[in-house]
């Protein structure tokens, strides 16, 4: 059976005549978080936003080799049809402010313009909420808009979002770095709740939260994937002596 | 010496913030001023009949301005109708157009635009609208308003748009909504607040203008409601009759100044109310 959700093959990127990732390999298997870290520059952020086409983007952005999402080539894909497949959670809560807590989980439907009855509407937003474990704290306010929301809780309903649309992936820039410890803990738990159902790529510089909740971790130096493998082992027994420095501190 | 140094400052420091609150005292006084005499010379004019009659003819007391405030409604609805759609459309552009060379020159011709003088672009209108409709017009009266307004909707809508985080488009990007989407139904809606003020600023800049009217709209001194006819408005009629020789005909435009004053504050003043009010935390 089949359980690589995604493959990157010979992946490079760049910004102009800067290389910023090169050559890079990498696998993801189906119900696991992977956490990407490396200190900053390291092209952590540039590759988990290649996943989902958001580099394109960016002014300047070049890149070659392949992305497979279930053996198709995302570059071959509608963009839209990509990030519909794969959601993204960003470093900063970003829920829509114009909108209502309903309306922000719903958002990827009604901007999109996807019509649905309204009892499956209302299905998915309280599930969506539900597994974002928003839903107990809003149920009362569904329809205020999400300003008075805590920071934590605003980063929840960014998740209630993406889950929306169902994705088979999802994404995750830094996801609690704008957060207090306490909300982050909740965020963590929720990731590994959420792992039953989709495969999660996580972007972190935080090497205590990469060894707390991911199951395999990639190391990013420089624009290089030093090394990849199951978490438990990469941090105990580290096979690149960059690794294991940076591991330990001393240096990132 | 140190003790008496700390007094010169503490006396320094006095004399700096009275010098500061002279000076915003003074500069509040132009308009407490201009509203006091208005309404002292303009409030005794104002009836009932002021709103409903058409100017009398002179020599005779009393009548009113009913036409000139048809004709100020009608010319700014029908310059909104030009410019908002205009003007919203160019700020979208040079917010979220990349930088380039095209975007650098319309942003110049816009700029530039919004500097011309009135009566220019009057002069100019009354070359392509009215010699070629072949008659003064309201209709004329109307696009001269609109080419100096959409440059004011334009920029105020480009700096609203521009302070819309980047990451909320991005959230509306990676739910996979198209661009054109996302300009319209996520960047629009945030900014609307700032949008709506800008065009009303703009309302409330063009509402007093009287030189781009001379050529297009011209005036009349009946009742028109026919956008293909000459139109009274208020700056319009305050010019004509403020400068004739007839004292109830100044009486007129004293009242006329009074009204055109308050709907221009209005404007303002319900501009500052929607951003307040409409204002959008990130």
């Amino acid at each position: 059976m089949e359980n690589k959700v995604l493959k990157i093959k010979n992946f490079n990127a760049y910004y102009g005549d800067n290389h910023v990732l090169r050559n890079i390999n990498l696998n993801f298997l189906k119900n696991t978080v992977t956490a990407i870290m490396g200190p900053s520059g390291c092209g952590k952020t540039t590759l988990i936003r290649a996943i989902n086409r958001m580099h394109e983007f960016e002014n300047g952005a070049t890149l070659d080799g392949k992305i497979e999402l279930f053996g198709e080539n995302i570059f071959e894909l509608d963009p839209i049809e990509v990030r519909k497949k794969i959601g993204m959670v960003f470093q900063r809560p970003n829920p829509f402010p114009t909108m209502s807590i309903y309306d922000n989980v719903i958002a990827g439907y009604k901007l999109n313009g996807i019509k649905i009855p309204k009892s499956e509407r209302n299905d998915i937003v309280e599930e969506s909420l539900r597994k974002s474990a928003l839903w107990d704290e809003v149920k009362d306010d569904l329809h205020k808009k999400g300003a008075f929301l805590s920071g934590g809780q605003q980063q929840r309903l960014c998740i209630a979002r993406a889950l929306a649309m169902k994705p088979e992936t999802l994404l995750l820039d830094e996801p609690t770095s704008a957060l207090d410890p306490k909300a982050t803990d909740k965020i963590e738990q929720l990731i590994e709740e959420l792992k039953k159902e989709v495969t999660m790529i996580m972007v972190t510089h935080n090497i205590a939260q990469a060894g707390r909740i991911s199951d395999y971790t990639a190391f990013l130096y420089l624009g290089e994937l030093v090394e990849h493998g199951k978490t438990k082992k990469m941090f105990t027994t580290p096979k690149d002596n960059r690794t294991e420095e940076y591991l330990t501190g001393k240096f990132g | 010496m140190k003790i008496n140094n700390l007094k010169k400052r503490k006396i320094k420091d006095n004399v700096f913030t009275a010098v500061v609150i002279i000076t915003t005292l003074i500069s509040t006084l132009p308009l407490t001023l201009i509203l006091y005499y208005l309404i002292k010379m303009g409030v005794s004019s104002i009836s009932w009949e002021f709103f409903v009659n058409l100017p009398s003819p002179p020599g005779v007391t009393g009548g009113g301005i009913s036409n000139a405030i048809v004709g100020t409604l009608i010319l700014i609805g029908f310059s909104m109708l030009f410019s908002i759609p205009l003007g919203v459309a160019l700020g979208v552009y040079l917010s979220e157009s990349k930088k380039s060379k095209f975007t650098g020159l319309v942003r110049i011709s816009v700029e530039i635009l919004q500097a011309t003088p009135s009566i220019v672009v009057g002069i100019i209108v009354y070359l392509w609208v009215v010699i070629t409709m072949g008659s003064f017009s309201a209709f004329s009266g109307a696009v001269a308003l609109a080419i100096m307004m959409f440059p004011l909707i334009a920029k105020s809508t480009e700096e609203t748009l521009k302070m819309v985080p980047n990451s909320i488009k991005e959230a509306s990007f990676a739910l996979g909504v198209p661009y054109y989407k996302t300009v319209l139904k996520v960047i629009l809606p945030t900014g609307m607040s700032g949008v709506i003020n800008g065009i009303l600023l703009a309302v409330a800049r063009v509402a007093g203008e009287t030189a781009p009217l001379l050529f297009t709209a011209f005036g009349n001194p009946f009742m028109n409601m026919d956008i293909s006819k000459p139109i009274n408005s208020l700056p319009l009629l305050i010019f004509n009759y403020a400068g004739s020789p007839y004292k109830e005909w100044h009486q007129l435009a004293w009242g006329a100044s009074l009204i055109l004053v308050i709907m221009v504050l209005l404007f303002n003043i319900t501009a500052k109310g929607i951003a307040r009010k409409w204002k959008i935390k990130y």
